[in-house]
């Protein structure tokens, strides 16, 4: 089932030109570094034995923010059938960090990959519940097509990677 | 009322065909086109659309309770809700939210960024902002085009759309004076960033609308692709929300199915790339750009915070009224209120696709639902002087995701703008040749529109004399000055000989009867012990009687008895005139002339769509309950019928067939589709040897009296031409209504004729 449901999340970013990664917890640091690039800020990982490369920097200072060209962030979950994954706005700056920069990597538990909207709002209740109020569905790239054409990463990052950590 | 003149009208009209056209037609028709795709696969469209209306009606219903939740929800979060009367008073609250929160350096000039909202569009929020020497900056960056070029929206989701980029592009060049001039999009969005990004990371304070708020948790949505209201939301330590009362729900449940259709209605995205969920002040650490050696989680040091959220962030809830709770105590109006401002009525409308808002608008508000927006919030006027490009096509029914009934609104308040306006010099000639149920001071041309069939049957019973005399130079002359008929049109041709005498001439019943029973024994199939009471809606009766002599021909070719009494008219003319009261009279006359043979179990077949479309459509609002339902369930469109017939086992041998490869060019009807009987006449096009191909525009440009007006001409003909260009290959083209007919006819100067004609026997040629 899970992996049914991972592999239809997989298909949903396809088509919003995002790629997916699946990963083990114990390789999971090693191929966020090959993804980011650098300067890059991030907020902390809060998957057991997953932490941020070193040239990650976490609790960054606003330069950093604006300079750095990826932000890596945990999210809470995601959601299959539209691609879409759930970021919550943390005291540790998940929300900007995960809007700012042009690159944003998606860290993602496999057993945090629901099949469609309905379990996203189970979810979304869940975490409400537990005082976790203020969360970002975001599905793809930030596109506009007010200049006269889809372009892409206008106010947020023009280029998403997600990865699904396999064994969580 | 600073009405413009018929004159006036027609050249702006030209004018926005000219300029605005050709932009508004790609961008629209190509969002009609995916949100009519992503509709078509979303398996539980219909419950979402149920759902997302009972929400909005039981919301609305609970009003006043919901903003009372919504105030306790925000406060205890530490945040403020303030309930506006007016847009006056919300612009002043704002004001000083941002003065409060302006940079301690008086030479400093506040600063506020904001993202898209049509309800500060409203309000005018940002002249009054910069009245009060507050710097405003929109960020979503078709609004910001508007605001460089000092434009206004044309669209309630795609404001700028009636900017092509190299429009932009030159806007952008003069403006900015960019070392290399601006040429692609590419170029023109990143300098936008750029440029934007700069003074959303400087700005006081952040200024954003709200497509929902969550009343008993105060969670605001922002629905974006762009991501800047995001960014407006979180990064000035204040953030301002403003939205009409009407955006609350309940409860965070009840937000699923609006998640799940706006972008889908919108954009025929599946979902936006945004649907933000904000209980602000959020734990989210406040962003100083100007101490960039800060880390942004200062004092929090990374770990989790308490349920209070970050305690430098302030927010407020900016509920605006401006004539709401008014329109939620009018029964017509009230349904205004569970838009969700999609813009899928707009895109859907063929009018509003070739001449955009600015043609379509009112003050603020756009498209099909403008009516009743501007009709709320800015007054009557506002609404009349758009409203009558409405046809009452009914193509932006299926296209709300709310399920609201815009062009009974559009009815509505066409009633009551009929109702307000000054007494006219032409009254008392119009009055004596075609009594109705309205009060004085109604516009001729509606009047004289509005009692069609009055003037036919004059007309037929002075013809061929009325049809030379209407073709006269001086008679069309005085039609055009007196009635704003265009003389460019080719008016109907009355016979003298009506349907209905035809009927008794030949005969009558009793030898309807004959011939059904005589067909009945050639035919060894089937055994359909019907009657039928065809109905001679007023063209049928009067100009098109060939279609009703088809109709009467085929059915009793299948075994079908029918009768064709003279029956009173639809109120279908009336109701598009906006003359509600002669409808609604109309209507109890229907149902009481045909009350005899529904209870005798006889079917009620009719031939023009748009009366069908009364009958099962605003009858529910004219009649009782049950006659409603009773002539609803008893009447049919012709074609639908007898595809009926035919799946009952009636032999289509009966009909005059075709060979099976015959392509014919079929255009329903709009509102023939939104009764969903387009399909009814494909398949007896099948059934009977033809290969049918269908049109896909949204409609001919006619929509009965609206293509005689002179102010409609060329809009008419600019939409009637995409539909024409789809049609014109085939050999045979047929069309199910008078006027997408009439229509067809001229622009493809062929006849067009309807599909009973081809179908019944002795067959039609052209
Ligand atoms: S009336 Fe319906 S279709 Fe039109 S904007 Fe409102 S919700 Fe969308």
């Amino acid at each position: 089932m899970t992996v049914d449901t991972v592999g239809r999340f997989e298909r949903a970013l396809e088509g919003l030109d995002v790629e997916l990664e699946r990963v083990s917890a114990a390789d999971a640091t090693e191929r966020i570094e090959t993804i980011v690039e650098e300067p890059a800020v991030g907020a902390p990982l809060p998957f057991e034995g997953v932490s941020l490369p070193d040239d990650v920097t976490t609790g960054p200072t606003t330069a950093e923010l604006e300079a750095a060209r990826t932000g890596v962030t945990p999210v809470g979950f995601a959601i299959a059938e539209y691609g879409t994954v759930a970021i919550e706005s943390t005291a540790d700056g998940a929300e900007p960090i995960s809007l700012y920069p042009d690159r944003h990597v998606a860290v993602v538990a496999e057993s945090d990959v629901v099949p469609d909207l309905s379990a996203g709002f189970t979810r979304l209740a869940d975490g409400f519940d537990a005082g976790r109020e203020s969360v970002v569905f975001a599905t793809g790239r930030s596109a506009t097509a007010d200049m006269g054409d889809l372009v892409h990463g206008v106010h947020g990052p023009g280029t998403v990677r997600v990865i699904v950590l396999e064994d969580r | 009322m600073a009405q413009r003149t018929r004159s006036q009208q027609a050249d702006r009209i030209r004018h926005l065909l000219e300029t605005e056209g050709d932009a508004i037609h790609a961008q629209t028709s190509a969002s009609n086109a995916r949100r009519g795709d992503v509709y078509d696969v979303t398996d539980d469209l219909e419950a979402l659309r149920t759902d997302a209306r009972a929400i909005k009606e039981d919301a609305i219903d609970d009003l006043p309770e919901l903003i009372e939740t919504v105030r306790e929800a925000v406060e205890a979060n530490g945040g403020t809700v303030y309930v506006a009367d007016d847009a006056a008073d919300a612009n002043a609250y704002v004001a000083d939210v941002v003065e409060q929160n302006g940079s301690t350096d008086a030479a400093d000039e506040p600063s506020v960024v904001k993202s898209k909202s049509m309800t500060t569009e409203e309000i005018d929020l940002n002249d009054a902002l910069e009245a009060d020497g507050i710097d405003v900056t929109e960020t979503d960056l078709g609004e910001w085009v508007l605001q460089v070029a000092d434009d206004t929206p044309s669209h309630i989701v795609g404001p700028a759309m009636h900017l092509s980029r190299a429009e932009i592009a030159d806007l952008f060049n003069e403006r900015f004076d960019p070392d290399e001039p601006f040429e692609t999009a590419e170029e023109l969005t990143r300098f936008a960033r750029d440029h934007l990004g700069e003074i959303i990371t400087d700005a006081d304070v952040g200024i954003t609308g709200a497509n929902f708020v969550v009343a008993d948790s105060g969670t605001i949505t922002l629905v974006t692709n762009e991501g800047n209201a995001r960014k407006c939301a979180v990064t000035p330590d204040t953030h301002v929300a403003i939205a009409g009362v009407e955006k609350l729900i309940p409860t965070l449940s009840d937000l699923e199915p609006f998640v799940d259709l706006i972008a889908k209605s919108a954009t025929g995205q599946p979902i936006s790339q945004y649907v933000t969920m904000l209980t602000p002040p959020t734990d989210s650490p406040t962003l100083e750009f100007d101490s960039p050696d800060e880390p942004i989680t200062a004092g929090g040091g990374g770990g989790a915070a308490g349920p209070i959220g970050d305690p430098d962030r302030e927010f407020h809830l900016v509920l605006l009224d401006n004539g709401r709770m008014d329109m939620r105590e009018d029964d017509q109006l009230r349904e205004t209120l569970y838009c969700i401002r999609c813009g899928a009525c707009s895109n859907s409308c063929a009018n509003f696709q070739s001449v955009g808002g600015h043609g379509f608008g009112g003050e603020t508000y756009s498209g099909g639902i403008a009516t009743g927006w501007e009709a709320g919030v800015h007054g009557q006027d506002s609404a009349a002087e758009f409203n009558d490009l409405c046809t009452g096509c009914t193509n932006c029914v299926d296209a709300c995701p709310v399920k609201i009934d815009i062009p009974w609104i559009n009815t509505v308040v066409r009633d009551r703008v009929n109702r307000s306006d000054e007494p006219e010099a032409y009254d008392f000639l119009v009055d004596g040749l075609t009594p109705d149920a309205e009060s004085g001071g109604l516009d001729p041309g509606k009047r004289f529109f509005g009692n069609i069939g009055t003037v036919a049957k004059a007309a037929s019973a002075t013809a061929p004399v009325s049809n030379w005399l209407a073709d006269a130079g001086p008679v069309r002359a005085a039609l055009e000055r007196t009635l704003g008929i265009d003389r460019r049109r080719d008016l109907p041709t009355f016979r003298r000989e009506s349907l209905v005498d035809w009927f008794e001439k030949r005969g009558g019943f009793a030898a309807s009867s004959r011939r059904a029973a005589q067909a009945d024994s050639r035919d060894d199939g089937a055994d359909v012990d019907r009657e039928v009471v065809c109905y001679p809606d007023v063209y049928t009766n009067y100009v098109d009687t060939e279609r009703g002599k088809a109709a009467v021909r085929a059915l009793e070719a299948l075994g079908v008895p029918v009768r064709v009494p003279d029956l009173p008219e639809s109120g279908r003319a009336a109701l598009s005139q906006g003359m509600i009261a002669t409808a609604d009279r109309q209507a109890s006359r229907v149902y009481a002339a045909l009350a005899e043979d529904l209870d005798a179990g006889r079917d009620v077949v009719v031939i023009e769509p748009s009366d069908l479309a009364a009958m099962h459509r605003e009858y529910e609002r004219l009649l009782p309950e049950s006659s409603y339902e009773r002539l609803r369930e008893g009447s049919y469109e012709i074609c639908e019928y007898v595809y009926g017939l035919l799946e009952n086992g009636a032999d289509p041998s009966a009909l005059s067939t075709g060979d099976g490869a015959e392509p014919v060019a079929y255009h329903s009807h709009c509102q023939q589709r939104t009764l969903d009987l387009e399909a009814q006449t494909v398949a007896v096009l099948e059934r009977c040897g033809y290969a049918p191909v269908t049109s896909d525009a949204e409609c001919c440009g006619m929509a009965g009296s609206f293509g005689y007006k002179r102010e409609y001409y060329e809009l008419s003909m600019d939409v009637g031409e995409r539909l024409a260009g789809q049609l014109e290959g085939a050999d045979t083209v047929v069309a199910s209504g008078t006027s997408c007919g009439d229509q067809l006819e001229t622009l493809l100067e062929r006849d067009v004729p309807h599909p009973i004609e081809l179908l019944a026997p002795g067959r039609y040629r052209a």
